[in-house]
């Protein structure tokens, strides 16, 4: 790692005023992205502002119909909080299923929201459950959020205070792992409210996360995993590397797809 | 049998320190004022280094010297060699290239050791790299095993057409005969993928220099200390071996990845006169991608031929071996005689003849990783073997137990002279723990299912124990490989017992301890072994080719007899009887018919104060020591059966079900054998479903970390069935054949036999993937639906 | 530099770090508490996981200077004094390690299982969860098996002392 200052504000406001301030600053939530890359020697922010100490960036609540998840919430607080058990059981499942035990104990997810990584979990629940992803300046839908790979639609010094998913009728997640890295090759997310059917992949888009619309109007007819049979992605657009070429991954998508309805619809 | 004796499963005695977090690493070591070495690597595949320039990060903060190849040849530091000479098909030496420890004018790989930065700590020294500019000429780099040979860019000047050899085994005239009357001739070409080995413990060094006393200390991630020290002092020239300790604590797995003499080691402890202070380079993951040496990288044709009864007549191969771009310690008997000696697998088969070309590549180094030669020749076998079975349309365990070696001795036309064994009761058994005559049910119960079943047999023999010096030094092997034992008795009977073996996981401690209490009949917790140092150790050959148990503990045997048959001339003056009738048994000397004894400890005792005896007739003191060479190699064997369900969906490949039953011989622990089985199938199963270092035709590993190798987890493996067959090892005093590579050797065929099984059809590479599977189970379903 | 304070094994330390000195190197480097290893630098490997308030963390993706007031608990510190804990004896017992490398790590790890999953663990739970670690010598055949053993060993023992209890939020 190269050399920083470190920096632990205690709540969202200060860390913003450290941001503004601090020439070259990068945010630290549970730093399972940016410190490996560090290490690696592939970032070098001047100064690192930890979230660490935010207290009102924690904290799960349902308020009616909607979930707020605070930024700084661990997988592992999403995994068992019983309120998202409750409310979108599908989110809790996803949220036990990123990296491993240990990651799930630091990652967050305004951290994982953040970052966009291509291969990570949240954003296909975000895009596929229509989340709002709030930060400290204003509300961003996440069908505008997510903008790229590793991009997304925060400014400079903008921080996210919590996700704001609408509590779906009904949500599943299915992933197949990259068998060495174990992040997602191919995660898709399907929800279905009232009848909005809404069908997000990530891990294989070569942009990111993605709506799969083919398969969100198939499920408008009858969310059912046999409504998907015989309907495959295009391998336009889709990630290659070494562990799966893009046709891979298109077929996949299907498979994944189906296994996500059967997920939510109990089956 | 007693609770500690041979054939126990005790329990560790070296795990306490493990399991609370005592053991004593490499890294774990730390000596007054060290500083930290960190290497500039090569980015490139294949480079002449036109300068280095250095200056601006000699001044950085904390930097205590950068030095490069320039500076090891003005110290006279020579190159690192390989320890195996290989004669060409004509009887011309292999063509080696020089090695030097720090680039002399060429890089030849990604991760090749440009220059070393020494600094305070380890930061500044990366720091300090990023400063240096090299002006590198970039070349053309040759990666691909199948193609290197003949390629335009050579990697050395020594060897034009990149072949380090071109070598044969076996009767060529036999073989073509018997393939010209063949009824049927099976063929394959065969890729063993390239792996990475992966110890958890990246390797590391600490050198450091006593200026007053003139002497190098060299802490180091070692499977062989002494062999590191003769390297580095006989051929490498650090100092003679009297100035030079090689200590080799606790070290984290080995797999052969640490039998080596590396750059960095070598250039730690030169690198500690240099600058006056202790220097320690511990390697990142990413390192250890990039230079630990990686394993087999094959490419192979092979032919088997039957006759009209399906009776194996004979078998042809073809290989080339990628060796990477410098020849490492043992590289060049990898793929010669650790490999094609060993093609005639459990079968009878009259005619073998083998042709290995092996090459240079801007690649790693390619050496030993468990198994070395053995797991790429049993996968030929039998991979032939299953598809001869199918191709003839025989059951594949009956045409195995068909052409199984039924008598022994039995000499192969491949040098082997296998000793002992029973390969049909390894079948057997593992038939049954298999339930083989349920698996069409249960094959109909995954079709039912959409899955396709499979099942896959490796009936695999190695060679190890390794080996009779005359034998291996008559192929061209440098060093003898005997082992020594020193057994040291102190006055109140406890026991020290020195090994040259190196313990890396194996739980030497344990074993070795319950063979010395059991033959003293003492408490095993009066026995300590002490391994991996060379000031407490006398030369010795160190810890690979599963040769530990068989020729170290041989060594052992013989010192303790040695020590006993002392005992016996004490006892007879304290006992006031004749040497002769002194019997030693249960921890007592005897006089034959009466009741007088004396128990070991105070035998001990009357031997160091020699007041009963004087010390001109018989020399005080309980002290032995022995070098033992074993006469011939071991030959363990067994039948691994693998049970795998498919997805076609996702091409997700589940091993439903493993039994491995295998002979080694006389067991000391059961529990410490089976541990060695069990973490060899994963190594196997690794090759086989998960495993494959990839460089890109520039030379770039692309696989250079966890996120990319695929390493096998938890989930990824089955809880295995072990069984054992028992024929005692006729060459050693122990009757023991060693089991720590069997299971690397046996899995990989039983996996890929299991999926081409299920999938119907044989068109399948290691690692066997899931997107490999799948678009392989395309065809399956494709060929199906036309049926 | 800076200054940070934590518990570390029951004991209050206090040290003036480089911001960038990872947990594992404090452990590692300043208290001399070489039980926590480090095998890989993505975050991985799980030979460095220790407990940081009771919960299994990554000890080489952790900055040390982010720790105020944490408590952490390494391999050093699993045991009351002088004894094994429940989960050591079962790895013991049971040959879940060979080389020793990976095995402070899953110990960790298989704690932090049975604190997330209680005592009665069966095979398929212990194989998913051990997703972090990774082992090369054992095939981790015997480390399931001392999983489950330590699992239930610890359902007659007092929960570990030394960590506080689980806290809701962190």
């Amino acid at each position: 790692m190269y050399a920083f200052t470190y920096h632990r504000p205690g709540s969202a406001r200060q860390a913003a005023g450290l941001l503004a301030k601090k020439e070259d600053a990068k945010i630290l939530a549970g730093g399972h992205t940016l410190l490996p890359t560090m290490k690696q020697r592939l970032a070098s922010p001047a100064a690192l502002v930890d979230l660490g100490g935010c207290g009102d960036l924690k904290g799960i609540v349902r308020k009616g119909r909607t979930l707020h998840v605070g930024a700084m919430s661990t997988h592992a607080e999403v995994a068992a909080s019983s309120i998202v058990q409750e409310a979108i059981p599908g989110l809790a499942y996803l949220a036990s299923h990123i990296g491993d035990p240990h990651v799930r104990h630091r990652g967050t997810i305004g951290g994982s929201v953040a970052n966009n990584d291509p291969a990570a979990d949240y954003p296909a629940a975000c895009l596929a459950l229509g989340a709002t992803i709030v930060t400290n300046k204003r509300k961003i839908e996440a069908d505008d959020f997510f903008t790229g790979l590793y991009e997304t639609a925060l400014e400079e010094g903008e921080i996210i205070t919590k996700v704001v998913f609408p509590v779906v009728s009904k949500a599943g997640y299915a992933k197949f792992r990259n068998p060495a890295s174990r992040y997602a090759l191919v995660g898709v997310f399907v929800a279905k409210r009232g009848s909005e059917i809404r069908v997000a992949v990530t891990g294989a888009g070569e942009g990111g996360v993605f709506r799969w619309p083919e398969a969100e109007a198939a499920l408008k007819a009858r969310f059912a995993p046999k409504s998907l049979d015989g309907l495959k992605a295009s391998a336009e657009g889709i990630n290659a590397d070494m562990h799966a070429d893009a046709d891979y991954r298109a077929h996949l998508i299907g498979v994944m797809a189906k296994q996500a309805v059967a997920q939510a619809t109990g089956k | 049998m007693t609770a500690t004796g041979i054939g126990a499963s005790v329990r560790r005695k070296e795990d306490h320190r493990f399991i609370t977090g005592q053991g004593r690493y490499t890294d774990d070591i730390n000596r007054p004022g060290q500083a930290h070495a960190y290497f500039l690597r090569s980015p490139h595949a294949h480079a002449m280094i036109r300068s280095i320039d250095a200056k601006a990060a000699a001044a950085m903060p904390g930097v205590l010297g950068i030095f490069t190849g320039d500076d090891l040849a003005a110290d006279k530091v020579g190159g690192l060699i390989c320890g195996w000479m290989i004669h060409n098909k004509d009887g011309s030496p292999m063509r080696a290239g020089a090695h030097p420890a720090l680039a002399q004018g060429k890089v030849r790989y990604v991760g090749d050791h440009v220059c070393v930065i020494v600094a305070e700590t380890l930061a500044q020294a990366r720091d300090a790299s990023e400063a240096i500019l090299v002006d590198y000429e970039v070349l053309p780099a040759v990666v691909d095993t199948a193609s290197a040979a003949g390629a335009k860019t050579v990697v050395h000047a020594e060897a034009p057409d990149n072949t380090v050899f071109n070598w044969h085994l076996g009767n060529k005239d036999e073989t073509e005969a018997a393939f010209r009357a063949a009824k049927h001739v099976t063929r394959l070409d065969i890729v063993n993928n390239r792996l990475v080995p992966n110890p958890m413990e990246p390797r590391a060094a600490v050198g450091d220099y006593d200026d007053g006393e003139g002497i190098f200390t060299l802490y180091t991630t070692s499977q062989n200390p002494h062999v590191a020290r003769l390297v580095l002092s006989a051929f490498i020239g650090i100092a003679p071996e009297n100035k030079l300790r090689v200590v080799a604590p606790d070290v984290g797995g080995g797999f052969g990845s640490k039998i080596f003499i590396y750059a960095e080691e070598t250039v730690c402890v030169w690198v500690a006169k240099k600058v006056g202070r202790p220097v320690k380079w511990n390697s990142d993951r990413t390192e250890a991608f990039l230079s630990d040496a990686h394993g087999r990288d094959h490419v192979t044709h092979a032919e088997l031929a039957t006759d009209a009864d399906g009776k194996i007549t004979a078998l042809r191969v073809k290989t080339t071996a990628n060796l990477g771009a410098y020849l490492s310690t043992f590289s060049s008997s990898v793929p010669t005689y650790l490999y094609a000696p060993l093609l005639s697998g459990s079968y009878d088969i009259p005619a073998i003849y083998a042709e290995v070309d092996a090459v240079y590549t801007n690649t790693a180094p390619v050496d030993a990783y468990r198994g070395a030669g053995r797991p790429e020749a049993t996968f030929v076998v039998e991979r032939l073997v299953e598809v001869a079975a199918r191709e003839l349309g025989k059951d594949p365990a009956k045409f195995r137990m068909q052409n199984y070696i039924k008598t022994f001795p039995h000499q192969t036309p491949v040098i082997m002279m296998y000793d002992a064994g029973n390969y049909g009761a390894a079948l057997k058994k593992a038939l049954e723990i298999i339930d083989y005559k349920g698996i069409g049910k249960r094959k109909r119960e995954s079709a039912r299912n959409g899955k396709l079943r499979g099942i896959g047999f490796s009936s695999y023999i190695e060679a190890c124990g390794i080996a009779p010096s005359a034998a291996v030094g008559s192929l061209g092997a440098g060093v003898g490989l005997w082992e020594s034992a020193e057994v040291r008795v102190n006055p109140v009977g406890t026991v020290e017992v020195l090994t040259g073996s190196h313990s890396h996981g194996q739980g030497h401690e344990t074993t070795f301890a319950q063979l010395v209490s059991g033959k003293l009949g003492i408490p095993i917790e009066n026995v300590s072994i002490i391994h991996g140092d060379t000031d407490k150790v006398q030369m010795g050959m160190g810890t690979y080719g599963s040769r530990s148990g068989a020729v170290g503990m041989s060594a052992i045997f013989k010192a303790v007899d040695k020590v006993i048959a002392k005992g016996k001339k004490v006892a007879a003056y304290v006992l006031e009887a004749d040497e002769a009738d002194i019997d030693f048994a249960d921890g007592h000397f005897s006089v034959k018919g009466t009741d007088r004894k004396l128990d070991f400890g105070s035998c001990a005792l009357q031997a160091y104060i020699a007041h009963k005896f004087n010390g001109q007739d018989l020399e005080p003191g309980l002290k032995e020591g022995a070098f033992y060479d074993p006469t011939n190699f071991t030959f363990p064997a067994g039948v691994h059966i693998c049970e795998v369900e498919i997805d076609p969906q996702t091409g997700v490949t589940k091993i439903e079900r493993w039994a491995a039953v295998d002979d080694f011989g006389n067991v000391i622990n059961p529990m410490i054998v089976e541990g060695q089985v069990h973490g060899g199938i994963a190594q196997g199963v690794g090759q086989a479903l998960l495993e494959g270092a990839k460089y890109n035709s520039d030379g770039q590993l692309v696989t250079a970390s966890f996120m990319d190798y695929c390493m096998p987890r938890a989930d990824d493996l089955p809880s295995f069935e072990v069984g054992m067959t028992v024929t005692a090892c006729p060459s050693n005093p122990l009757g023991i054949k060693g089991c720590g590579e069997a299971g690397a050797i046996a899995a990989p065929p039983a996996v890929i036999n299991a999926i081409t099984d299920a999938l119907g059809h044989e068109d399948i590479a290691m690692p066997a993937t899931p997107q490999a599977v799948w678009r392989a189970a395309q065809k399956s379903i494709a060929r199906m639906a036309a049926e | 530099m800076a200054s940070v304070s934590m518990t570390v094994n029951g004991k209050p330390v206090t040290g003036t770090i480089d911001p960038r000195t990872l947990l594992v190197q404090f452990l590692r480097e300043n208290l001399r508490l070489t039980g926590t290893h480090v095998g890989c630098d993505t975050s991985q490997c799980g030979a460095c996981v220790v407990h940081i308030d009771g919960k299994a963390a990554k000890a080489c993706t952790v900055l040390a200077v982010s720790l105020e007031g944490a408590s952490i608990t390494t391999i050093e510190g699993l045991a009351d004094e002088g004894g094994l804990h429940p989960m050591q004896e079962a790895f013991r017992e049971h040959h879940g390690l060979q080389c020793g490398f990976c095995t402070p790590g899953m110990i960790m790890s298989a704690v932090d299982i049975v604190n997330r999953r209680g005592h009665q663990l069966d095979e398929k739970t212990i194989r998913e969860d051990l997703d972090g670690n990774i082992c090369r010598c054992t095939g981790y055949h015997n480390i399931v098996k001392a999983v489950a053993a330590g699992a239930e060993a610890m359902a007659g023992q007092a929960m570990d002392k030394k960590e506080p209890p689980r806290q809701a939020a962190e």
